[in-house]
């Protein structure tokens, strides 16, 4: 004796917000009832395990209808099958499109291939989010990736129209298609302890400061090709960087520098010495990293770098966040005093991310 | 060339892709009507077609535009092999061919394909150009409205109500032909969809003739269905009520009351030229100066003359009609009955239906599809008739004549007509037929009620609606005249209790009533209303033709009065006494026999309280026995008692006293009555009631009926288990729902706008194990049960709310399945509201009322205080009796449209950039806080869908989640491109579905109906008091809804 068939479906699609997240998490039926069970729903309203369980097979026959849908969020808008009222579509498309902190820290930067797609129950094992979850995560950040990789025109701007998120989880998977293009390295050991929401930070820095797009004007050349391209770094810009190490290689220079910025610190902090004693490991950590940005292969190394060249020293020495920011406050204002350097612009353009990047990056 | 339908194809969107190579489709558009094709350009790689065509012309008949659709189908191009179909729309364009209805048919339609599914959307706008066209014999009904509600319409006004209208035609089923055996199941799901959309476009204009030729404009309570017989063929049957109606100017409100009626025309007049603009002298409007109870001389000219046609559409019938009056079939005809009866409503009674008789006695059928009835059209009602037929189907030889088909209804019909005339009654409302079908076994159903009809109302249109302060004189006030018996006291067509109406005191009432119609908006009820359900299964042996269908007569008429005995307990059981939308279903498997009784119990305040349930065992002997009995005993009470609180039903006091007085109701099972456990307070009825004969001169009540008094059940009877069983297992509803499949809930009236239809479908697999009768009822019983807790469940955050209309089918598809399809809606409601909406309008009429009654009360418990009435009730019963009548304004005032709960649907659409039109959907005929300001048309579409991958469609649930959502999708799809935005109405018909998991294979039929129409958020009335509750209640309703 069973229930060959039972099915529910009302004219305005009924949707239950917790069956759906259960859903989104990967949570089989039975599982989900068990859930639901726990959470005291039936005591709630007099229900059994039976109606429970209907329920929740209905809601994930409808989630599973839906799906489709979900993939392309603007035809949700304008399709015909589910009547459902636009704020909970709303809704219905961020759950769908959040992903959790710790499943992405594992795929950041990675290439979104069927390589790294094989490797998703292993990182399922380790951050606990079910199989079934990551696949849906993995499968939305290559969906966004290939919608927007080709298109034109500001990042953030481009997935908030393709897909209908909200501002801060758009800004979320710009980082994500950011990183994932230039294929940041984040799983070394020494990286470990940044989190995404660190990583997503710093992505915005460097999308609004060091792409093509962030220069803010089409380019003169390929007014229809190249302009806000931001899922690439400025190449031109790249190229400038190299013009700095003029702040290490001239001797003279790096002592003005050095000077200048101990003048400035002098009685201001309880870590000046050290300040002072590695100033020209610190001054040349930061300039080689952005000498090197021409290199596919640095940019992807440029946070490993910032932790390795400038974030683990100061921590060794047991600077403070306050110290950090006044340090490199001063070192990126005193370049401007000096009358040799002559690229003044490009070094704020340079500075003003890594500023930012190092102040998010340095955990106390 | 009476018509020119002109079609453009405008874009497509989210089309599928046809070519895995490209990832592309390249579609073009065949447009057809009739025999004519045209073709769009070929829009090459895409899946969002602009094709912008030109218009296709199609120069047609005005009777193919009513019989055919217009076919669009998308196609895919392939240069090299043929094209592939994604899928097609069946555009109906008769609500084009209505003045009043829809212009332009233009929006968004699903393409939809048997096998796939919907496929993407085509735009499509459709316009008629209508030539007038004055040939007396043409075949054409163009310009006749119809309806699915079946109540008048919430814009028209009647002005006549001619009568039944039913036609049926037959067809082969092209499942059963020969060629199906060579074509794919797609052409042949096509070509059934094809033919059953002709058969229905047929159907509705042959019946749009008859209405036609008996002068009206309109066919309300339209009810289509299909038989499909299998080999012996395919019939589509429907009947409907044929109107006059009137559009109301959308700007004034139907307060125009009974000034607008031109009531009866004068006989003689009438009968030259049956006027429809009503300019004669009124005698109704003499009747409404007077005041009290009705004067019946002067009606009494209009019996002396020939009594005017009811229909104007058959002269020729009239002069004989007269004189048949006499020879009538009900026993109590003519002035001498009456007379002797010498209470003045005596006269006027028999008067009543000799005219109407006489009226409707010219009509074949005088049947009324409709379930509610603008106020004063019921006098009386007598009770639910039904009749049910066994046939045998055999192969339908010439689809021309399908004259048996129609000979087995007009045998059922003649049935019923015949048991409402045994009933005292002249007419049967809430009429409605149905079939089921298992082989070659046929089971033909026809139930109403019984009713006697007010004489104005059948002929010069007075069917108004709307009207709040409705001053109709009857001869009985309208909060109980229609419980009044219309059968003779003397010659009780079967036995029951007598009691005098316990409003007006006047007339007698019955103990219970069942009826199918819905609760009259004007009627006096105490507490709230539930859905009450009797659920049965009768197993039966496998047999063939003659000898099944001579097992399956048999066995009808146990599971009735099983069923009739379950409804009867319930309804004492939540102490109720009456019954209202009693629908009775039995369906037929192979092996077993399914019945399903619904219907909403209400407790009138004019019917007599309902008694207990009486446990007895027949050997009362033994002690576990007793203890036993006692337990159960116990437990029912307490029942009861739980029950009247959660119902509020508080009677008034006087009469709350004798619970038992008035519970004998026609059961065998009350005949073996073992000792009366409470006799005294059957003294005290039996005081009461000879009081009320003495003083009265009515002393035809049997006092030997007093054994009957309490309702008792046999312990050792097994029946009596299971019926005590099922009684105890029913689970209350949970706070804050309440239930009931009528239009109207009795006592909510002040709706918010979350309203939220569904349909939910369960098929329940019993396994092969020998079943017996219980095991199956109890498993039958808890299918239902668990899809109302589902239900509640589901809906829980809409409480507190009601769950009306709900509508049950149940069918046996197979040997070991039990389907269960139901469709209601959902609407939330305020709680707070009740007392505010009472109080502000004390009728007009209930003063005078209690004065009359004021009597009776007082005159009752100086009599009856010698039997213990508490000199408490004395006072107590006149606030009683006016707390009644304010009751009973309160529910009239709500009943159409409750003025202030208002949200409007375009205002939900404005949620934010969405560009599909929100439609709502509701099986009822209105929706919550709006005004209908526009009738569109009728919706009635059929559609197969077919898989031959079940497994990977998720199973049958996947399947058939899919295709209801499709269905409910192409029904809004169809009302949005009329420019509508919501179904009043809605029912679905049918929803067939079979399946074969082994084969990976399923198939399902779905058949769904419904009034288009447009609403307007009710703002004009918005009470003051409570602005902006309402406005907080309603937001919060809709986001729960949704």
């Amino acid at each position: 004796m069973t229930m060959e068939l039972d099915v529910f479906v009302g004219n305005t699609t009924i949707m239950d917000e917790e069956v759906y997240q259960l859903w989104l998490d990967g949570y089989t039926v039975n599982d989900a009832v068990k859930v639901r069970m726990d959470g005291g729903v039936m005591e709630e309203c007099e229900a059994s395990a039976d109606v429970l369980l209907s329920d929740t097979m209905d809601q994930y026959r409808t989630f599973q209808m839906c799906e489709r849908l979900l993939h392309s969020p603007s035809k949700l808008g304008n399709q015909l099958l589910f009547q459902i009222p636009p704020h909970r579509q709303a809704m219905l498309i961020e759950r769908y499109y959040t992903f959790d902190d710790a499943f992405v820290r594992e795929v950041l930067g990675k290439k979104l291939s069927k390589g790294t797609k094989k490797d998703l129950d292993d990182i399922g094992a380790k951050t606990g989010v079910t199989l079934k979850s990551c696949r849906r995560q993995f499968d939305n950040f290559k969906r966004v990736f290939k919608v927007v990789e080709e298109l034109k025109g500001p990042l953030v701007e481009n997935i908030r129209h393709h897909f209908l998120l909200s501002d801060k989880l758009a800004r979320d998977y710009a980082a994500i298609v950011f990183f994932a293009n230039n294929r940041f390295e984040t799983g070394k050991r020494k990286l470990q302890y940044l989190t995404f929401q660190d990583f997503a930070f710093c992505a915005g820095q460097l999308i609004s400061n060091w792409t093509v797009g962030a220069v803010g004007e089409p380019s003169v050349l390929f007014p229809s090709f190249v302009c806000y391209m931001d899922v690439d770094l400025d190449k031109e810009f790249l190229q400038e960087l190299k013009e700095l190490k003029v702040l290490i290689t001239d001797k003279d220079l790096l002592d003005q520098h050095k000077s200048l910025v101990c003048t400035a610190l002098r009685g201001k902090t309880k870590a000046f010495n050290e300040m002072e004693t590695n100033f020209k490991n610190l001054s040349r950590g930061l300039v080689n990293i952005a000498a090197k940005l021409t290199n596919t292969k640095d940019v992807r190394d440029f946070f490993i770098d910032l932790v390795e060249k400038f974030i683990e020293p100061c921590r060794s020495d047991r600077w403070t966040a306050a110290d950090i920011r006044l340090y490199l406050t001063h070192y990126n204002n005193s370049a401007h005093i000096l009358d040799t350097f002559k690229h003044q612009v490009v070094w704020d353009r340079y500075m003003g991310v890594v500023k930012s990047c190092i102040f998010k990056m340095y955990h106390d | 060339m009476p018509g020119k339908l002109k079609a453009k194809i405008v874009a497509g969107r989210h089309l599928p892709v046809m070519d895995r190579a490209s990832d592309l489709t390249d579609a073009f558009v065949e447009v057809k009507f009739g025999n004519t094709t045209f073709k769009t350009d070929v829009c090459h790689k895409s899946l969002n077609p602009q094709w912008n065509s030109e218009w296709f012309k199609f120069e047609v008949d005005d009777e193919d535009l009513q019989d055919e659709p217009l076919q669009v189908t998308v196609l895919d191009h392939d240069t090299y092999s043929a094209n592939d179909a994604i899928g097609k729309v069946y555009i109906d364009i008769d609500p084009l061919l209505c003045s009043e209805a829809a212009s332009v048919i233009s929006g968004w339609f699903p393409i939809y394909d048997t096998i796939h599914g919907i496929r993407g959307e085509i735009n499509v706008l459709v316009k008629v150009e209508l030539f007038n066209d004055l040939n007396r014999f043409r075949q054409s009904s163009c310009g006749v409205k119809f309806f699915c509600t079946t109540s008048i319409p919430r814009c028209y006004r009647a002005v006549m109500v001619h009568g039944f209208v039913e036609e049926l035609v037959v067809n082969e089923d092209p499942e059963y032909q020969w060629i199906d055996r060579i074509r794919t199941p797609r052409a042949s799901n096509e070509a059934r969809q094809r033919l059953i959309s002709l058969m229905s476009g047929e159907l509705q204009r042959k019946i749009g003739l008859k209405v036609l030729e008996m002068g009206g404009n309109a066919v309300v309570g339209y009810l289509q269905c299909f038989d499909l017989e299998g080999e012996s063929g395919l019939v589509v049957r429907a009947i409907g009520t044929a109107c006059t109606l009137d559009k109301l100017s959308s700007g004034s409100a139907p307060n125009t009351n009974t000034h607008m009626h031109p009531n009866t025309a004068p006989a003689s007049n009438a009968c030259n030229s049956p006027s429809k603009d009503g300019k004669e002298p009124v005698f109704g409007e003499d009747l409404t100066s007077s005041s009290g109870p009705p004067t019946p001389f002067r009606a009494l000219p209009t019996t002396s003359s020939s009594p005017p046609p009811f229909s104007p559409s058959k002269p020729c019938s009239r002069q004989s009609s007269s004189s048949d009056t006499d020879l009538s079939l009900t026993p109590k005809t003519g002035m001498g009955s009456g007379g002797s009866v010498g209470k003045e409503a005596g006269p006027l009674k028999t008067l009543l239906r000799q005219q109407t008789q006489t009226a409707l006695e010219q009509r074949e059928f005088p049947f009324f599809t409709l379930t509610s009835f603008p106020p004063g059209f019921l006098v009386h009602v007598g009770g639910v008739v039904s009749a049910r037929s066994v046939k045998l189907l055999d192969r339908i030889h010439n689809p021309d004549e399908p004259e048996t088909r129609d000979a087995w209804w007009e045998e059922i019909r003649q049935e019923i007509k015949s048991h409402a005339k045994a009933l005292g009654c002249h007419a049967v409302v809430g009429y409605s037929e149905s079939t089921s079908i298992c082989e070659e076994v046929c089971i033909l159903s026809a139930s109403g009620t019984a009713a006697i009809l007010n004489p104005r109302y059948m002929r010069e249109g007075c069917l108004d609606i709307g009207i709040t302060d409705h001053r109709f004189e009857e001869p009985s006030p309208p909060s109980c005249g229609f419980c009044h018996i219309p059968y003779d006291e003397l010659n009780m067509p079967f036995p029951a209790q007598l009691t005098y109406c316990y409003l007006c005191r006047r007339q007698k009432v019955p103990d219970v009533l069942f009826t199918t119609i819905d609760l009259p908006p004007e009627a006096a009820v105490t507490g709230k209303g539930c859905l009450i359900q009797a659920r049965l299964c009768r197993l039966k042996k496998k047999a063939q033709g003659e000898v099944n269908a001579t097992a399956i007569s048999n066995l009808l008429p146990f599971m009735e009065y099983e069923l009739h005995t379950q409804l009867m307990n319930k309804l004492k059981l939540r102490s109720m006494n009456s019954l209202f939308g009693l629908h009775i279903q039995i369906s037929v498997g192979e092996n077993m026999l399914l019945g399903l009784a619904s219907a909403t119990g209400v407790y009138l305040t004019a019917l007599p309280a309902p008694g207990g349930i009486q446990i007895a065992g027949k050997t009362p002997g033994e002690l576990s026995n007793e203890h036993h009995i006692l337990t159960i005993q116990k437990r029912i009470n307490d029942t009861i008692a739980k029950n009247k609180e959660l119902y509020q039903i508080n009677p008034p006091k006087l009469f709350a006293l004798d619970p038992e007085v008035f519970c004998g109701i026609n059961m065998e099972l009350t005949e073996e009555v073992v000792g009366s456990p409470i006799p005294e307070p059957r003294q005290r009825s039996r005081l009461f009631r000879s009081h009320s004969e003495s003083s009265d001169e009515v002393s035809e009540l049997d006092l030997s009926h007093g054994k009957k008094d309490a309702f008792v059940l046999e312990i050792d009877d097994t029946d009596a288990v299971e019926d005590i069983h099922s009684l105890l297992t029913d689970a209350p509803t949970p706070t804050g729902f309440y239930s009931c499949n009528t239009e109207i809930m009795p006592g909510i009236n002040n709706w918010t706008s979350g309203v939220q239809m569904f349909t939910s479908v369960r098929v329940f697999r019993l396994s092969n194990a020998n079943l017996t009768n219980q095991g199956l009822n109890k498993i039958f019983t808890d299918l239902c049960e668990n899809l109302l807790k589902s239900f509640y469940f589901k809906l829980r955050s809409m409480i507190p709310c009601c769950l009306c209309q709900l509508n049950f089918t149940v069918a046996v598809p197979e040997e070991e399945l039990i389907q269960v399809t139901v469709t209601a809606v959902a609407m939330t409601f305020d709680k707070d509201q009740t007392q505010e909406k009472t109080a502000d309008k004390p009728p007009t009429k209930g003063g005078s009322e209690t004065e009359e009654q004021l009597q009776f009360p007082l005159e009752l418990c100086a009599d009856s205080s010698s039997a213990n009435c508490q000199p408490t009730s004395k006072i107590s019963g006149v606030p009683e009796s006016t707390n009644v009548s304010s009751r009973v304004s309160s529910l009239e005032r709500c009943s159409p449209l409750p003025e202030g709960r208002s949200r409007s649907l375009r205002s939900s659409r404005s949620f934010g950039g969405s560009s599909v039109t929100v439609v709502k959907m509701t099986p009822l005929s209105f929706l919550p806080g709006t005004r209908i300001i526009k009738y569109l048309g009728i919706i009635n579409m059929f559609f197969i869908r077919e898989t031959t991958s079940l497994r990977e469609e998720g199973g049958v649930s996947g399947f058939l989640h899919t295709f209801i959502a499709e269905v409910f999708s192409m029904v809004r799809a169809h009302v949005a491109a009329l420019g509508g935005n919501a179904v009043v109405s809605y029912s679905m018909k049918e929803c067939m579905l079979m399946e074969n998991p082994n084969k990976n294979q399923a198939q399902c039929l779905i058949n769904v109906s419904g009034d288009a129409v447009i609403c307007v958020r009710e703002t004009d009335q918005e009470p003051t008091p409570s602005t902006t509750n309402i406005g907080h209640t309603s937001a919060s309703a809709t986001d729960e809804a949704t």
